[in-house]
């Protein structure tokens, strides 16, 4: 809880480095805390699954969270019948390419392609941009076709760029600084994206707790045939001279 | 007991079943003094028979359709019942078959077991080595991701510029103009059936060759020409089984143990076993900024970005490229040496093969990264990427191994072999 605090406090301060490559800041998820990731979800499905699907997660996998069915239906649900069935959209895919430019991408398994560090990044660095169709640019993906769908929480910045002479190469600065405030504190902000995040992680790969904990048994297991292989091997080896 | 022994009556007068079992296992006699470079034969095998298995298991779940394909591998990690565990053990497999073959490759070049005797059962293993790059490369389309998909490109591509047939033989390939749903098909009916059938037909013949000729050791002596007047047995031979057997059950389970670290801990190791960017469904309008291939490809990709292209053709590269893969068919008439083992050669042979071992690892790592991974050079080498300079460097040490194999193979100051093997 500490570490998660002082992550929080210092993530705006390592956040926008020089250069044309863009210093990610880390997200530190904790793929463990389900009360995050459950949080996550709600966000998710509240905020993204209107123009983003999520096609190969299914509903009732979010029991995994220790959630019910029922209350998955309840709280989470807005587009499906049927609690089995995947996070798909409505909205076509012609009609998307007209509003946006492109298709928005399924996010299934967004944070295996793009990391969970470089979606905690992108989803705090959107700017106000008045020569892009959306009136919104993105620091983490330049020119990106998405306008900032989480700007009632987040409110707007805008970009400063500060150049100053350093060993005498001109150094570009760039800076978020803030517009006008949203619903959600600055670090009140960050929290929800950590929960976002965790959730796309924990999407990317729902089996990914199951698969840690079997590995353990694996490996112990193998750990110990080890034993009588080489007890075997010993035994028999010992008449060759 | 006796009626199990009639059993086998019956069978060994219909069949040569304890022949075979004699003839491959109980009475295959060994070398006694196989090191830890000798595990990896078997661990190959144990190799190919997981991505078989596990190969089966995935084929009942996943579309060779390009509209579902991407969709579908993803159903096999989440609604299948353990399908992720399957699917990433074929993942996982497939890049520790290569490590496993590597290794093994190493071990004849250290101890020369591709030398007389030896040289049809070498063919066969450069062969088999062969039949794996294609199977790799047809098995990596089907996940139908970005990297499947212009890996493929580029691949094919490269059939292209072949002098005279290139575009018609690229187009044959593809069964298209690009890479699309019927490339998809006809790469899955190559990977799961054609050149599996041509790979275990060649294992088989790989391991006849070897129980024909007997093992090589690390002396690099024949223990044949030791035998036990009265029985006939190499001295120095022990039978396979139980000895080898024993033994290479450590191997295996040494072997699980790494494998599994992998696939429970790390399946995606760093994007060097299954890249990020596959993770993105193919889309051919959209081309990645960096393509690259799995790392066991990468010292040959290297190869080919490193020749220049002439004339405005890019055949060299290629050309420079297979002959990379195919140089090492003439490896048994190259090695002019008086001694097999590295054991007894000189300073001269162990000198070259350090040296090709670091060119294949520099060229290998140069091969995942983009040519402007170290910046350029100034103006006085025409502003070349340096990683390019690097990377033609070491293709020429890789040729020069093998060019100049039979003058300094015949130079070099060996010691003299022993008489017996040594433990």
């Amino acid at each position: 809880m500490r570490r998660l605090f002082f992550a929080v406090l210092f993530a705006p301060l390592v956040a926008i480095a020089s250069g044309d490559e863009l210093q990610l800041d880390r997200a530190n998820i904790d793929s463990r805390d389900a009360i995050s990731i459950q949080r996550g979800a709600r966000v998710f499905v509240n905020y993204c699954l209107n123009c983003h699907a999520a096609s190969a997660m299914r509903y009732n996998r979010l029991t995994d969270l220790g959630l019910t069915e029922q209350q998955i239906k309840e709280n989470l649900m807005f587009t499906a019948d049927k609690v089995g069935d995947p996070m798909t959209i409505s909205a076509g895919r012609k009609d998307q390419r007209q509003w946006f430019g492109v298709e928005p991408p399924d996010l299934s398994v967004v944070a295996r392609s793009r990391g969970t560090d470089w979606l905690y990044t992108f989803l705090r660095t959107f700017y106000r941009d008045e020569k892009r169709p959306s009136g919104w640019n993105n620091l983490a993906f330049p020119n990106v076709g998405m306008p900032h769908a989480l700007w009632q929480l987040q409110g707007s910045q805008v970009l400063k760029t500060e150049s100053e002479e350093h060993d005498g190469h001109k150094v570009e600065h760039k800076k978020l600084v803030p517009e006008r405030p949203g619903s959600l504190s600055a670090l009140e902000y960050d929290k929800l994206t950590r929960d976002l995040v965790n959730f796309l992680s924990y999407m990317g790969e729902p089996e990914k707790t199951k698969r840690l904990q079997i590995g353990i048994v694996v490996l112990l297991f193998l750990l110990l045939l080890l034993v009588p292989a080489w007890l075997l091997k010993r035994e028999y080896w010992k008449d060759v001279h | 007991m006796n009626k199990l022994k009639a059993l086998l009556n019956w069978v060994d007068e219909r069949f040569p079943l304890t022949a075979n079992w004699k003839a491959h296992l109980a009475e295959y006699y060994a070398p006694k003094n196989f090191n830890f470079w000798y595990f990896f034969g078997s661990l190959a095998m144990l190799a190919l028979v997981m991505q078989i298995v596990t190969g089966i298991l995935l084929t009942m779940h996943y579309k060779p359709d390009a509209g579902q394909a991407f969709a579908s591998v993803e159903y096999i990690m989440r609604d299948v019942p353990w399908g992720w565990l399957i699917r990433y053990m074929h993942s996982t497999g497939s890049s520790l078959f290569f490590v496993v073959v590597y290794l093994h490759m190493f071990r004849g070049l250290l101890y020369g077991s591709y030398r007389k005797p030896r040289e049809l059962l070498w063919l066969f293993g450069v062969l088999i080595y062969l039949c794996m790059m294609a199977e790799a490369f047809f098995g990596y389309l089907l996940p139908w991701g970005q990297m499947s998909f212009w890996g493929a490109q580029v691949i094919v591509n490269l059939f292209g510029v072949v002098p005279f047939v290139g575009p018609d033989l690229a187009l044959w390939l593809r069964g298209d103009y690009v890479i699309s749903d019927a490339t998809l098909n006809r790469f899955f009916a190559f990977h799961v059936i054609a050149v599996p059938l041509v790979l275990l037909g060649l294992v088989a013949a790989h391991v006849l060759a070897l129980h024909e000729v007997g093992s090589n050791n690390p002396d690099g002596i024949e223990i044949k020409k030791k035998k036990d007047p009265k029985t006939g047995i190499p001295l120095d031979g022990i039978p396979f089984h139980p000895y080898y057997v024993v033994k290479d059950i450590v191997g295996v389970v040494v072997f699980l143990m790494v494998f599994s670290a992998i696939v429970f801990f790390g399946p995606e190791m760093g994007g060097y076993f299954l890249e990020q960017n596959n993770f993105i469904p193919a889309d051919p309008l959209k081309t990645p900024a960096h393509i690259a291939p799995l790392w066991y490809f990468t010292p040959f990709y290297s190869i080919l970005r490193a020749v220049p292209p002439l004339l405005g053709s890019q055949f060299p590269g290629v050309l420079a490229m297979g002959l990379s893969v195919m140089i090492f068919f003439l490896l048994p008439w190259l090695d002019r040496g008086a001694v097999k083992s590295i054991r007894y050669r000189g300073l001269i042979y162990k000198g070259a093969l350090a040296m090709f071992v670091v060119a294949v690892l520099i060229l290998g790592y140069l091969g995942t990264e983009p040519t402007n991974l170290w910046g350029q050079f100034g103006s006085w080498l025409g502003g070349a990427d340096r990683a390019t300079v690097v990377a033609r460097i070491f293709t020429v040490i890789y040729f020069l191994f093998f060019l100049l194999m039979p003058w300094y193979t015949r130079i070099d100051k060996t010691k003299p072999e022993p008489e017996r093997v040594t433990s």
